[in-house]
């Protein structure tokens, strides 16, 4: 009989999923049927399916959070333990979404200006948020590894969207042979632990860690590996080096989708094998992950400062961010923890903000990517500006924007599990990161503008502003909602 | 009534309304946004001047408190109250910052609405600082007074603005950053031993910690506070902050910014590190950190050929002295340095609206284009050798009420201290009086000058309630005494618990200070 392999609950878990997968597919079908004008209601469509997980998994009527709340439960274990979805997977599946409906809302007028507006991209986007759910919930190797895959694989594809762009295909070549081999290399620690244990379940992977003799170098090798192919994803040092290139390629509205969403769910997949699997030998890879951190934040600060162009220097900015959050698994305590939680929260808000603005600037005959674009911008279109200046001011930290309050656990948590010197570092590249973000202010507000056109900000544009501005700024000034949320979501990951 | 219970609030505010209001203004309509800002900055002083009626200086603590939880999973409150020296300074701020306003009337033909937007936010973040009893609430008013002030310098500067501009940015966050460590530090200290999360400035104010954790945490709180002063080594930003400011931001980074340095020492690092701040190490490297400011920054003021750039070193003379008064750690040296912090504020204040008018009429500041000012300009050289006499420390002005009383409270600790704090005053006499005479006296030779206007009746307002208030201090300090007598009470037992029961001095208030020095000064005229 299927009920011995399945059961009504391992659906509903996988629900927002699911509908997720059916809205792919769909809208793959009716692109066929619609004319050329007619494109935008693939987006309409992707929005709905976006709409319609949300409504499946929300704290409503009908809603998992709701029946979980009604149950009493605070975790729901499916597919016979490979699948969990906690607070913590509910946390962030809801940024998944969100950062999925704001990019499908900023990517509308881009592809009309590209002249790529087809509805596969829409399908991927869907496809590609799919993945970064398993990636929330999976509690099993191989769940997480096929969510994974899902993911990057459908991240390729939309960095190389722009097929009549040069730039376009280069990034999606670099970023697809290198991600394949970190792939590659997280799978050969992946089956060393299935080796150790005889199991893909990371708790029980957990227990046969714990057991191996002290110094074991196939624990070693495993840690190594896992941890290498993990830095990739998340773009830390010495692992970067595609994260840049991608950037620059990506269409401008990719660019905002992978900055946030699967960087969101690269972390947390980091969280979970570090906070799991691997926390018995945390003194194994606590030293590792202190060095990749700093030198990421060195690398991703420093090089930011000498690029001219923007998504280049989102893209080091992106790097040091990534610096920044492994500060908290390395303090690894709950404030630590939930300081990466808010992090990815609030930097999902402004990053989506700047990068409205950015494409917002792409006209027929401007990429708009390049820093001395903006100049002036503040004579053009001040909205804009001043909006620009506030998603800044949050990506460097300066209070009262919601980037403060996400850097305040950080170094809240370091100071609190005694790391001195990190926490000194930590701050000190605040005022390096806040040197490069001005020099993108300077242009906007100190230079001439090179021509007096005025930014066309579309319905879906404005949206996403008016959303991110609203959050950078409320987070920012009255956070205590989010820090209880952040709690709430982290008590399950914790031991 | 609920006015005088959230007057704290309206005051803070206000000017951040009047901002609001500003937005919705059209840009092209620049008298109806310079009026509305003069309005609105006016009417935040007028607004204030009701804290001097209501203020009861026997009071001790905190008075006008409103708490207000506000991220209660860190214990962070919206808790404003005031004590008699955040009293003063805020009097200050809402003085200055009007005058800073009206001062801009002509000089800013560019991008009014913006300039002014960013003046009054300014105001907010400044009125915010000194109100402020929470320390993650004073963090945020900290950091996000910047903002303003870079474009301020940014964007209506001189020449060299972007690098000026950036600079004081950047100089401020590395201090406040570490800054925000070291609060780290008080906040788990605290929590450590009641096991309660808070940031109530009062209760971190009455903690017991352990000497090298004051250490490491004074040294975090040093960091962000002396580059703010600035004290003697962390000073390179300020000449160049002051010299591309335009006339407004100069006023207002000499008058309040500075202050908020000192007042950080006040507030914080004394009451909340005590065994820190008397530590002998600390102190000795404080003293003489501050007396080298007060010479250094005398003689590089007297070889400057630019006049902003001469009153912007004589700042970090006179800020010398005021963290020379808080390190002695006696009441006369704390009463003094918070008098001189008002002193300062109207004194250099009012030098840099007197650079700033002339700036205005001849677009340069090389002190060799003057000379013989005062023929064509007879009021303008009156208040200026008013203000210069003020900053020097001429008896009956301000400048001399407070420089005596810190140099009181140095004398009674170290006598060579007190010396070498006297030389500066002197510097700070041969400067002031040389750049007086290079350009007010002499002959008028210069063609440019010899159609110059004298000052208008703006211009006139604009320095008029500093040059009062000098006399005011100057000829009677009582209340200004009375004011801080409590407050730095408290202070001086928490840094020192046996000051008072040894001490032969009595307490400034029934100070023989400021009346004997009169008596002095009296006879050697």
């Amino acid at each position: 009989m299927l009920t011995e392999y399945f059961s009504s609950v391992d659906f509903l878990v996988l629900k927002p999923a699911i509908l997720l997968a059916i809205f792919a597919l769909g809208v793959m079908m009716t692109d066929l049927m619609l004319e050329k004008g007619q494109k935008h209601l693939n987006a309409v469509m992707a929005l709905v399916g976006i709409g319609f997980a949300a409504y499946s998994l929300g704290p409503w009527p009908g809603g998992i959070q709701y029946m979980m709340a009604q149950a009493g439960v605070r975790e729901v274990e499916a597919f016979r333990g490979a699948i969990i979805l906690d607070t913590f997977g509910i946390y962030f599946i809801w940024i998944f979404l969100i950062s999925s409906a704001l990019s499908i809302l900023l990517s509308i007028r881009y592809l009309d200006v590209e002249d790529e507006q087809r509805g596969d991209h829409y399908a991927i986007m869907l496809l590609a948020t799919v993945g970064m759910i398993f990636l929330a919930i999976g509690m099993d190797l191989v769940t997480l590894f096929m969510g994974l895959e899902l993911m990057v694989i459908s991240v390729y594809i939309l960095t190389g969207y722009l097929r009549r762009d040069r730039r376009s295909n280069e990034a999606a070549l670099k970023y697809l042979l290198l991600g394949a081999f970190s792939s590659g290399i997280l799978l050969y620690g992946m089956s060393l632990l299935y080796g150790m244990s005889n199991s893909t379940d990371l708790r029980i992977i957990a227990s046969a860690i714990s057991q191996r003799p002290d110094g074991d170098p196939l624990v070693l090798i495993s840690v190594l590996t896992i941890t290498a192919g993990l830095l990739f994803k998340i773009g830390a040092v010495p692992f970067h080096q595609w994260l840049p290139d991608a950037y620059e390629g990506a269409p401008h509205s990719i660019t905002a989708f992978m900055s946030v969403g699967p960087k969101a769910a690269a972390f947390a997949f980091l969280l979970r094998i570090f906070m799991v699997p691997l926390a018995p030998v945390r003194e194994l890879w606590l030293p590792l992950l202190i060095g990749v951190a700093i030198a990421t934040m060195t690398l991703g600060n420093l090089s930011a400062i000498s690029q001219s162009n923007l998504k280049r220097l989102l893209g080091y900015s992106a790097i040091s961010h990534a610096g920044y959050m492994m500060l908290g698994l390395i303090a690894g305590n709950d404030t630590g923890v939930k300081g990466i939680a808010i992090y990815l929260l609030v930097y999902m808000f402004m990053n989506l903000g700047v990068f409205a603005v950015i494409v917002s600037m792409r006209r027929q005959d401007l990429i708009g990517d390049e820093i001395d674009d903006l100049s002036g911008l503040i004579y053009r279109s001040p909205v804009a500006a001043v909006l620009m200046l506030i998603f800044l001011l949050s990506l460097a930290g300066i209070p009262p924007t919601a980037g403060f309050i996400g850097k305040y656990f950080i170094f809240l948590s370091l100071i609190q599990t005694q790391h001195y010197v990190l926490a000194v570092v930590a701050v000190l590249y605040v005022a390096v990161a806040l040197y490069y973000y001005f020099r993108v202010v300077v242009v906007m507000f100190m230079r001439e503008p090179a021509d007096r056109t005025q930014l066309s900000l579309a319905p879906g544009v404005r949206f996403t502003l008016a959303v991110s501005l609203a959050m950078t700024l409320f987070i920012g000034i009255y956070p205590d909602p989010f820090i209880q949320l952040a709690t709430d979501t982290v008590q399950s990951i914790l031991p | 009534m609920w006015f005088h219970e959230h007057i704290l609030s309206v005051v803070m505010f206000l000017p951040l309304a009047g901002a609001m209001l500003l937005l919705l203004l059209p840009s092209a309509n620049k008298s109806l946004i310079r009026l509305t800002a003069n309005i609105v900055s006016f009417t935040g002083f007028l607004v204030s001047l009701l804290l001097v009626f209501w203020f009861d200086a026997d009071l001790g603590g905190f008075q006008f408190l409103e708490k207000v939880e506000w991220i209660p999973s860190i214990g962070a409150n919206y808790s404003l109250g005031i004590d008699g020296i955040s009293f003063l300074l805020v009097m200050l701020t809402t003085l200055i910052g009007y005058l800073a306003v009206l001062c801009s009337w002509s000089a800013i033909q560019d991008r009014v609405k913006e300039y002014y937007i960013y003046l009054l936010i300014l105001q907010t973040g400044m009125l915010g600082v000194f109100m402020t009893m929470d320390f993650f609430l004073f963090y945020m008013f900290w950091e996000v007074m910047l903002v303003p002030m870079y474009f301020l310098i940014g964007i209506w500067g001189g020449p060299r603005k972007l690098y000026a501009a950036i600079k004081f940015f950047l100089y401020t966050l590395v201090g406040s950053v570490l800054m925000l460590l070291g609060i780290f530090g008080l906040y788990f200290w605290n929590h450590s031993q009641t096991g309660v999360y808070t940031f109530d400035i009062p209760t971190l104010s009455n903690m017991n910690m352990p000497l090298d954790l004051q250490l490491w945490i004074f040294a975090a709180f040093f960091v962000g506070f002396a580059i703010k002063v600035p004290m003697f080594p962390f000073h390179t930003w300020l000449p160049d902050a002051h010299v591309e400011a335009p006339t407004a931001g100069s006023v207002i980074l000499a008058g309040v910014l500075l202050k908020m340095g000192t007042y950080g020492f006040l507030r914080f690092s004394l009451p909340m590190l005590p065994d820190a701040s008397r530590d002998p190490r600390v102190v000795s490297a404080m003293v003489t950190l501050s007396l080298i400011a007060i010479v250094y920054g005398a003689l590089v003021s007297l070889m400057q050929k630019d006049w902003k750039k001469l009153v912007a070193y004589s700042s970090v003379s006179h800020m010398g002295f005021i963290t020379l008064g808080i390190f002695v750690l006696n009441p006369n040296g704390i009463t003094g340095s918070i008098i001189q912090q008002i002193n300062h504020g109207i004194s250099t204040g009012a030098l840099f609206l007197i650079v700033g008018i002339i700036y205005e009429r001849r677009h340069t500041r090389e002190i060799s284009e003057f000379g013989g000012l005062s023929h064509v300009m007879p009021v303008y050289a009156t208040l200026f050798l008013i203000i210069a006499m003020s900053s020097l420390g001429l008896p009956t002005l301000n400048g001399f009420i407070g420089e005596f009383v810190i140099l009181q409270g140095t004398f009674e600790e170290n006598k060579v201290w007190a010396a070498i704090g006297v030389s500066g005053i002197v510097l700070g006499a041969a400067y002031l009086l040389w750049l007086y005479q290079r350009t007010m006296f002499g002959t008028l030779d210069n063609e440019k000058n010899k159609t110059l206007k004298d000052i208008n009746f703006r211009e006139f307002m604009t320095l008029i309630p500093l040059v009062i208030w000098a006399f005011w201090i100057g000829l009677y300090p009582r209340p200004f005494f009375h004011i801080l007598e409590k407050p730095v009470q408290r202070i001086v037992e928490r840094v020192r618990p046996d000051y008072y029961a040894t001490a032969q001095v009595a307490s400034p208030a029934e100070a023989p200070g400021p009346a004997a020095g009169q008596e002095e000064s009296a006879e050697e005229e």
